[in-house]
């Protein structure tokens, strides 16, 4: 097995009663292309807040690297990379491709805070946002807003401004939900292009997606852990089929 | 990333000659029309000089809509209570000036910013933790503990009658304050004006500016990115205050006197109205805004000397309803279509 980057230890998240993920040990390997799949209300993004921060955990703990990162706030772990996108757009809609990755940049490289001098000046931010943007095939729509641009390139955007973090860990929570199916295969495309060293984990309910892309696949059902195993392992599961392959047209 | 490294740096040349980003590179640059505002004020200066104490409050008010603007327009903190730090810069320059511990007006207004920053700060910290209308309820009742703090001290603030007649010293010992000829209040205000907005035009120009802009523009994605928002915002709000209470300290020096309606809803009101009429978030909305208010105010106080308001409240409804982004936004939508039929013929 690959060295392990992203780690849970009996990682649980009650609301009230509900126990909305439930001591979930689980491994992201460097370079992984890891997918999470389960039925709606499985637990998957509430998972996701926990390995990002927005959510502190009822018990357990998150490690990256080895290092426990639990108490770690939000931006801190970003700081330690890890980014995700997210199933609804969170874009700078009224500003223009180009400045919406240049913010993500700014933030990373430590420009951000420096009041005096103008952004047009740090050359260096500009031109990795046009580089991200051109491995992205974005370049073109790079001055347009955001908010004129298709669903599926603004679904590119959220991708790209994520990619600015220079992540280790990229979280993807379904990266083409409410893309048309002429367009995903633009997202798909650019997420077989990401760099080979980032553990990539994607959240998604198409198989279609998950089978193309991932090399091992965990399902999540009632906040726990219900199966693990390649996607070959996952789909000749029969209690997998009952539970989750069986339910055709899960949301 | 050493990949894209490597190719960055052979496609240096060609990226930032990308169309978006020269906008970028350019977006800080100094256009030739932006010299506009400051020839119109002088040339004001000599061609009224019987309404130099007007231009005086009407500086006075850009100045107060731009401090405004930096927090409501580039940060999108929604705020009704901006006049307690107008309020609070204008009383630190008349108790200073009225008990006469401090009269020299150029280091009162440092004195007023401060003043406002520390409130300014000290709110920032509690009241950011929210947004929306629980923000702008805090932001209002912020202003009105201050009013009534104001109003119980009468004995050290005059109370509802205020501090009259404050002795402020000449600037630079030399350019006294004349009350019937306000030509150094208004060539003193349209220097302090002037670096305000040179501040500003910086701030909002630089990464901080832009970190702003997506706060504004998605909260949220600010955080996922690493972003320490809510600093982001305390550090804002409180170079706001300051600049608003420098707007307040001014008011008290022009004017030689102090009272309640320096910190009173209906001057938050004012600035906020002042702002969406001439277009926030746009740096010269604030310009645009007074003027057009201050000339409105007073036309319409000519004609319908009871019931101005009146037209006041129509204006802004019909600029609520077709031009959300105000004159300056009307105009840029009007120019965009101008051009846009250029290139088409």
């Amino acid at each position: 097995m690959t060295e392990t980057r992203l780690e849970t230890k009996a990682l649980t998240r009650q609301f009230g009663a509900l126990a909305a993920v439930q001591a979930v040990d689980f491994k992201l390997a460097i370079g992984a292309r890891h997918a999470l799949i389960g039925p709606n209300g499985a637990g998957k993004t509430t998972f996701i807040n926990l390995l990002t921060g927005v959510l502190t955990p009822t018990r357990g703990r998150v490690l990256l690297g080895g290092r426990d990162i639990t108490d770690k706030a939000q931006a801190e772990r970003v700081k330690l990379g890890i980014a995700r996108t997210f199933q609804i757009n969170r874009l700078f809609r009224g500003l223009s491709v180009l400045e919406n990755v240049c913010i993500s940049v700014a933030e990373r490289v430590g420009a951000a805070p420096s009041m005096f001098r103008p952004a047009g000046r740090r050359i260096d931010v500009i031109e990795e946002s046009l580089q991200i943007l051109q491995t992205l095939q974005l370049a073109d729509h790079a001055h347009h807003r955001v908010a004129e641009l298709p669903y599926g390139r603004q679904r590119l955007v959220e991708l790209a401004i994520a990619i600015g973090q220079k992540p280790e860990v990229l979280l993807l929570d379904e990266p083409a939900a409410g893309v048309p199916n002429a367009e995903s295969h633009i997202i798909l495309d650019a997420i077989e292009r990401l760099p080979d060293h980032i553990a990539v984990l994607i959240i998604d309910h198409d198989m279609d997606v998950v089978f193309r892309f991932a090399k091992r696949v965990t399902v999540m059902v009632g906040g726990a852990v219900f199966a693990e195993g390649t996607p070959r392992e996952i789909e000749a599961n029969p209690e997998v089929r009952a539970v989750y392959l069986g339910q055709a047209g899960d949301g | 990333m050493s990949v894209a490294a490597a190719s960055a740096t052979a496609a240096a040349a060609v990226s930032t000659d990308h169309p978006a980003a020269r906008v970028l590179i350019r977006r800080h640059r100094l256009r030739l029309w932006e010299a506009l505002p400051w020839i119109a004020a002088i040339a004001f200066y000599f061609a009224f000089p019987d309404y130099l104490g007007f231009g005086a409050e009407l500086l006075i008010a850009i100045l107060f809509a731009l401090s405004l603007d930096l927090a409501l327009g580039y940060a999108g903190i929604i705020t009704l209570g901006h006049a307690a730090f107008f309020g609070a810069g204008a009383y630190t320059v008349g108790l200073l000036a009225s008990y006469g511990i401090w009269t020299e007006p150029i280091t009162s207004l440092l004195l007023a910013a401060l003043m406002a920053a520390v409130i300014g700060f000290a709110s920032g910290l509690v009241l950011l933790r929210t947004r929306g209308l629980t923000l702008l309820m805090l932001t209002i009742c912020t202003m009105a503990l201050l009013g009534e703090a104001a109003n119980m001290a009468h004995d050290y603030t005059g109370g509802f009658d205020g501090l009259p007649s404050l002795p402020i010293a000449p600037v630079f010992g030399v350019f006294e304050f004349n009350p019937l000829y306000a030509n150094t209040q208004y060539l003193y205000a349209l220097a302090v004006l002037f670096l305000c907005f040179v501040f500003v035009r910086t701030l909002v120009h630089s990464p901080f500016g832009q970190s702003l802009t997506g706060i504004r523009e998605n909260l949220l994605r600010m955080h996922a990115v690493g972003s320490p928002v809510r600093r982001r915002l305390v550090i804002c709000y409180t170079i706001s205050a300051a600049l608003a209470g420098i707007a307040g300290g001014l008011w008290a020096q022009a004017n030689a006197y102090v009272n309640l309606s320096a910190l009173d809803l209906d001057r938050a009101a004012t600035v906020l109205i002042v702002l969406i009429l001439g277009g926030y978030g746009r740096l010269y909305g604030a310009f645009v805004g007074a003027v057009a208010y201050m000339v409105l105010a007073h036309f319409l106080a000519e004609v319908y000397p009871t019931a101005w308001q009146l037209g006041l409240g129509v204006l802004l409804v019909l600029i609520a309803l077709f031009a959300r982004n105000g004159i300056l936004g009307l105009g840029e939508t009007l120019w965009r279509r101008l051009a846009a039929r250029r290139a088409a013929s």
